[in-house]
C-alpha cells in the first residue's frame, strides 16, 4: 500500500514539474514577467496547500480510476450484439447491499477529506501574528494597488517589498486588506491563496517567503473595466535590501531646484487632487503616491516598464496603455511635459 | 336536390394563413406547443450566447491581442453568462419539463395552462429586456450599454457609482422578469406532478424524469425567490435611496454575495437534476434494462435538492468568512458529492449486464458519464477550502463549471433532443448527422474545457480581457479557442439536423425506441390531447407491461 502511494506521489509530482518546466521554457524571453504556478509554492501558506492539493489529486486520482474502469468495462462488456439482440437482459431491479456499499465507501472519503481540509484551514487561517511580523495595509482601488507600512511609515503604489523569512528565525508579512470602491482580490500563487479586499470588510492574510526574488501575481476578483491590468509584483527582498529600500522609501520627495518648473506644473495641475508627494502641497489619495515613483520598476500597476518613453505616454494617453483606467489624460503642452517628466524623473 | 353530400370545408385546414398558425402559436395555452416555444427560444439564445463566446475566445487567442475594447469583453462574458444560464439552459429544460410531464403521467395537459403560457412570455420578455439593453442601455449618462458588471453583479459594481446609466437596471428587471416566469413554472411543474397523475401511476410508479422535476420545481421556488428579492433590493438601492448593498453609505457587499449564491449554486443543481432525469430516462432504454435502484435514485436526488441548499458560500471561500463557517460549508459540499455518486453508480448498474446500444443519445449519456465525474471530482477539490484559495477565481473553476454545465448539462440535453425529437416531429433525426454532431462536440468540449484547467493552475484568474506575455498562458489559450470553434463547427451541424429531419427525417412511429414510458404510448407527434383514453398504469414501466403480459413489472412491485 505504501509502494502504491509513493508511486502515485512520485507520478504526480513528476507531472507537476513538467508541467512548471513547459511553462517556464515557454516564458524565457521576457524579462517582466515570470510565469507562475500554484504547484511552486515558495511560503508557508502556499506549501501547507500544495501538500493538501496533493493528497486531495491522489484521492480523486483513485475514484476516478475505478470508476472510469466501472463504467469502460461494462461499456464494453455490456454492449449489444447481433448474437443477443433480439431477447431483452435479465431485468434487474436493484440490490440493497451493492447500494449500501456504495454510500459507505464516499462516505468514509468524505470524512477524510474533511479532516484534512480543516487542519491546513485552521492553520493557515487562524494562525496567530507573531510580534515581529510585518504588517502591511493593502487598499485595493480601481485598478492599483495602495500599500501602507504602519509599522515604518512608509506609503507605495502597486509594488509590495517584503522581507525574506529565515525558516530558523521566521519574520512573516501579515497584509490587512480593505477596498477603496469596489471588490478586489490579492493573488500571488507561489506564496499564499487569494483573499478578497471587500469595501466595509477587513479581511487577513498572510506569507512568509523563503527567497528572495520577484513574485507575480494579479488582482482576481472582477473589479471593473481594467481587472485585466491590476497587476502585482511582490519583491522579496534580503533583510539588508529591505532595510535599505525602507530607508530610501522613509525620505521626503527630493527638492531639486534644477526642475522647480517641472514642479511647479505638477502642483499647478489636477495632479495634486489625485496624487500625493511627499514634502509638496500635493495630498491627493485617489491615485498612486508619486514620492518614490522611480524607485518602481512599473507604471499602471504593471502594466508597462517605467521608462520615460512609457511615463511620457502614460500621462498623455492613458489608453493607449490601459484603457479605461481613470488617470486622465492630462493635455499637457510639449514644453509643460518636457519639465514635468524632468521633475518626475528625479523622484528616486 | 339532386345529391346530399354537404360542403365540407376539410381542406381549409391545411391552407391556413401564416398570420392564423401565428395568431394559434402567441395565443396557445397547449403544454405541447409552450414546451416547443421555450426550447426553440432557448435554442436561439444557445446561438447569441455562443457567438458571445466565441468573441471572448478570439480575444483571448494570445497575449494583448485587441480584437475588441476591455468594455465589449466585459459586456460579452457577463451577456453570455446571464445568456446561457437563464434564457438557454433553463428555459430549454423547462420547455422539456412542459412537453414531457405531463405525456409521462397520462395527463392532458399541465395542471394551470393560462399561468404556463404567462410563465413562457414573462420569461421571454425577460431575455429581449437584457438584449435591449444594447439600444437603450447607456441612458441619460452616454455610459456602457450592455451590462458589464459580471454574471454575479458583486456590490457595489451594480451599484449606481460604479454602473451609471441603465445597462445594470436591464440586467435586474429581466432577470425578476424571467424569474417570475421560472417561479410560474414551478409551481405549474409541482401542481401537475400531484395532482394530475393518471389513474395507478403512484408517485412511487412516476417515470424519473418526473421525480426529478418535481425535486427541480421545488428548488426554483426556493433558489429564485431570494435572488428576486436582491434584484429588488438593488432597484432600490438604486433609485429609492436604500444602502443594502451600497458599501459607500455603508451598505454590505457580502450580504449581496450570500442573496446571489444562496440563488446561484441551488441553481447549479435547478439545471443539472433535469439531465440527470434525461439519463435516467435514455440509459435503461438503451440498455435494455429498468433503472437500478430506482428508489434510491429518488432519495438521492431529494437529498442533493435537501443538501445543495447549503451549500452556496463555497463561492465565498476567500471572502473573509470565519474558519468555522468556512470549515461547514465544505463539509456541506463534499456531502453533497455522496448521492450525486450514488446516481453515477447507479447509472453505470444499469448497465450492468444490459444490452447496450450506441445510438446517438446513449453517446451524449456516455460523455455526460465521463465529464460529469471530472466535474464532480474537480468540484470535491475546490471544496477543499485551502485548495479553493489558490483555485476559485482562476481558469480553473471556470473549466470547472463548464464541465458541468456543457459536458454535462448540455450533453444530457442533447441527448433529450436526439431521444424525443421523433416523439415531438414524428420523424428521428439523422443518425449520421447526430454521430458528427457528438464526435465534433466531444473532441471540442476536451480541447477547450481540458486545457482550459491548466492556465487556472498557472495563475490566470478569470474575467480578464487580455494577458501579459510570457506568463506560459499563450499556447494553452490557443488550444482552447481552436476547440471552442470545433464547438461551433458541431452546433451547425446539430441545427442542420434538426432543420433538415424535421422534412426529410425518417417516419418514427409511436415508438422507435422500443421504450416504456407513457408517452411512447401515444402517437407521435401526439393529439393535442395526449391520450384518447386517460392511461392506467401498474407499474413504473407500463409499456414493458404491454408488450410482456407474461413477465410484467407489476409482479414486482
Amino acid at each position: 500500500m505504501q509502494r502504491v502511494k509513493n508511486t502515485i506521489r512520485t507520478a504526480l509530482h513528476s507531472l507537476v514539474f513538467l508541467f512548471c518546466w513547459m511553462s517556464r521554457a515557454a516564458a524565457a524571453d521576457f524579462s517582466t514577467t515570470v510565469p507562475t504556478n500554484i504547484f511552486s509554492p515558495q511560503s508557508t501558506p502556499a506549501r501547507s496547500i500544495f501538500h493538501l492539493s496533493m493528497f486531495v489529486l491522489t484521492i480523486t486520482g483513485i475514484i476516478f480510476a475505478v470508476v472510469c474502469t466501472l463504467l469502460v468495462y461494462s461499456l464494453s462488456k455490456f454492449r449489444a450484439s447481433s448474437a443477443n439482440a433480439n431477447s431483452e437482459p435479465a431485468q434487474v431491479y436493484g440490490s440493497t447491499q451493492i447500494e449500501l456499499a456504495w454510500t459507505i465507501i464516499p462516505v468514509l472519503i468524505v470524512v477524510v477529506l474533511f479532516l484534512a481540509t480543516t487542519r491546513v484551514l485552521h492553520a493557515i487561517q487562524d494562525a496567530p501574528m507573531p510580534a515581529n511580523a510585518l504588517q502591511v495595509t493593502v487598499i485595493g482601488h480601481q485598478f492599483w494597488w495602495e500599500y501602507r507600512y504602519p509599522q515604518l511609515g512608509v506609503v507605495t503604489a502597486n509594488e509590495l517589498h517584503i522581507p525574506v523569512s529565515d525558516p530558523a528565525h521566521p519574520m512573516p508579512t501579515f497584509l490587512q486588506l480593505l477596498s477603496a470602491d469596489t471588490d478586489h482580490s490579492f493573488w500571488i500563487p507561489e506564496l499564499a491563496g487569494k483573499t478578497d479586499l471587500v469595501p466595509n470588510h477587513p479581511n487577513r492574510m498572510w506569507m512568509d517567503p523563503e527567497h528572495s526574488g520577484i513574485f507575480i501575481g494579479q488582482c482576481a476578483q472582477y473589479c471593473g473595466t481594467q481587472h485585466a491590468k491590476m497587476l502585482l509584483r511582490v519583491s522579496v527582498d534580503t533583510p539588508d535590501d529591505f532595510a535599505e529600500w525602507v530607508r530610501e522609501q522613509r525620505r521626503t520627495a527630493v527638492a531639486d531646484e534644477r526642475v522647480a518648473a517641472g514642479r511647479q506644473v505638477f502642483e499647478a495641475t489636477a495632479c495634486v487632487n489625485c496624487h500625493s508627494i511627499n514634502g509638496t502641497m500635493a495630498n491627493g489619495r485617489f491615485g498612486p503616491d508619486l514620492t518614490h515613483l522611480m524607485s518602481r520598476t512599473t507604471i499602471a500597476a504593471g502594466a508597462a516598464l517605467n521608462t520615460p518613453e512609457n511615463l511620457r505616454l502614460w500621462i498623455q494617453n492613458p489608453d493607449a496603455i490601459k484603457r479605461g483606467s481613470l488617470m486622465p489624460a492630462m493635455q499637457l503642452s510639449k514644453s509643460d511635459l518636457d519639465a514635468l517628466m524632468g521633475y518626475l524623473e528625479t523622484l528616486r | 336536390m339532386s345529391s346530399n353530400t354537404i360542403a365540407i370545408p376539410a381542406l381549409q385546414v391545411e391552407e391556413k394563413p401564416w398570420i392564423d398558425t401565428l395568431h394559434e402559436w402567441v395565443t396557445t395555452v397547449d403544454h405541447k406547443r409552450l414546451g416547443i416555444l421555450y426550447i426553440v427560444y432557448g435554442l436561439m439564445f444557445l446561438v447569441v450566447g455562443g457567438v458571445e463566446a466565441l468573441i471572448i475566445r478570439v480575444q483571448l487567442m494570445h497575449s494583448h491581442n485587441d480584437f475588441v475594447s476591455p468594455q465589449v469583453f466585459n459586456r460579452m462574458f457577463t451577456m453570455h453568462g446571464t445568456t446561457m444560464i437563464f434564457f438557454m439552459v433553463m428555459p430549454v429544460l423547462f420547455g422539456f419539463a412542459n412537453y414531457l410531464v405531463p405525456l409521462m403521467i397520462g395527463a392532458r395537459d399541465m395542471a394551470f395552462p393560462r399561468l404556463n403560457a404567462f410563465s413562457f412570455w414573462l420569461t421571454a420578455f425577460g431575455g429581449i429586456l437584457l438584449y435591449f439593453s444594447f439600444f437603450g442601455g447607456s441612458g441619460l449618462y452616454g455610459a456602457g450599454n450592455a451590462p458589464d458588471v459580471g454574471w454575479w453583479a458583486y456590490a457595489p459594481l451594480g451599484a449606481r457609482a460604479f454602473s451609471p446609466g441603465h445597462s445594470s437596471d436591464y440586467w435586474t428587471l429581466s432577470l425578476l422578469a424571467s424569474g417570475f416566469g421560472s417561479i410560474g413554472t414551478a409551481i405549474n411543474i409541482i401542481a401537475t406532478v400531484l395532482c394530475m397523475r393518471c389513474p395507478g401511476m403512484k408517485l412511487g410508479r412516476m417515470p424519473l424524469l418526473v421525480w426529478l422535476y418535481l425535486v427541480m420545481g421545488g428548488m426554483v421556488l426556493i433558489a429564485i425567490t431570494p435572488l428576486s428579492a436582491a434584484q429588488i433590493m438593488l432597484l432600490i438601492d438604486r433609485y429609492l435611496g436604500g444602502h443594502f448593498f451600497d458599501t459607500q453609505a455603508g451598505g454590505s457587499a457580502v450580504l449581496w454575495m450570500h442573496f446571489f449564491w444562496i440563488f446561484g449554486h441551488p441553481e447549479v443543481y435547478i439545471l443539472v437534476i433535469p439531465a440527470f432525469g434525461f439519463l435516467s430516462e435514455i440509459i435503461p432504454v438503451f440498455s435494455r434494462k429498468p433503472i437500478f435502484g430506482y428508489p434510491v435514485m429518488v432519495a438521492a436526488t431529494v437529498a442533493i435538492g435537501l443538501v445543495s441548499t447549503s451549500v452556496w458560500a463555497h463561492h465565498m471561500f476567500t471572502v473573509g468568512m470565519n474558519s468555522y463557517a468556512n470549515s461547514f460549508f465544505a463539509i456541506t459540499t463534499m456531502a453533497v458529492g455522496i448521492p450525486t455518486g450514488i446516481k453515477i453508480f447507479n447509472w453505470i448498474g444499469t448497465m450492468w449486464g444490459g444490452r447496450i446500444q450506441f445510438k446517438v443519445p446513449m453517446l451524449f449519456c456516455i460523455g455526460f458519464l465521463f465529464q460529469f465525474l471530472i466535474a464532480g471530482l474537480t468540484g470535491i477539490i475546490q471544496a477543499t477550502v485551502p485548495v479553493d484559495w489558490q483555485l476559485t477565481l482562476s481558469y480553473f473553476v471556470v473549466a470547472h463549471f463548464h464541465y458541468v454545465i456543457v459536458g454535462g448539462i448540455l450533453f444530457a440535453t442533447f441527448g433529450a433532443f436526439y431521444y424525443w425529437y421523433p416523439k415531438v416531429t414524428g420523424r428521428m433525426l439523422s443518425e449520421r448527422l447526430g454521430k458528427w454532431h457528438f464526435w465534433l462536440f466531444f473532441i471540442g468540449f476536451h480541447m477547450t474545457f481540458d486545457v482550459m484547467h491548466i492556465p487556472g493552475l498557472l495563475g490566470m484568474p478569470r474575467r480578464i480581457y487580455t494577458y501579459e506575455p510570457g506568463r506560459g498562458w499563450d499556447t494553452l489559450n490557443l488550444i482552447v479557442s481552436i476547440g471552442a470553434a470545433i464547438q461551433a463547427i458541431a452546433i451547425l451541424v446539430f441545427a442542420w439536423n434538426l432543420v433538415i429531419s424535421y422534412f426529410k427525417g425518417a417516419k418514427a412511429g409511436n415508438d422507435p425506441w422500443d421504450a416504456w414510458t407513457l408517452e411512447w404510448s401515444t402517437s407521435s407527434p401526439p393529439p393535442v390531447y395526449n391520450f384518447a383514453t386517460v392511461p392506467a398504469v401498474a407499474s413504473r414501466r407500463p409499456l414493458w407491461d404491454l408488450k410482456h403480459p407474461e413477465d410484467p413489472d407489476s409482479q414486482y412491485e
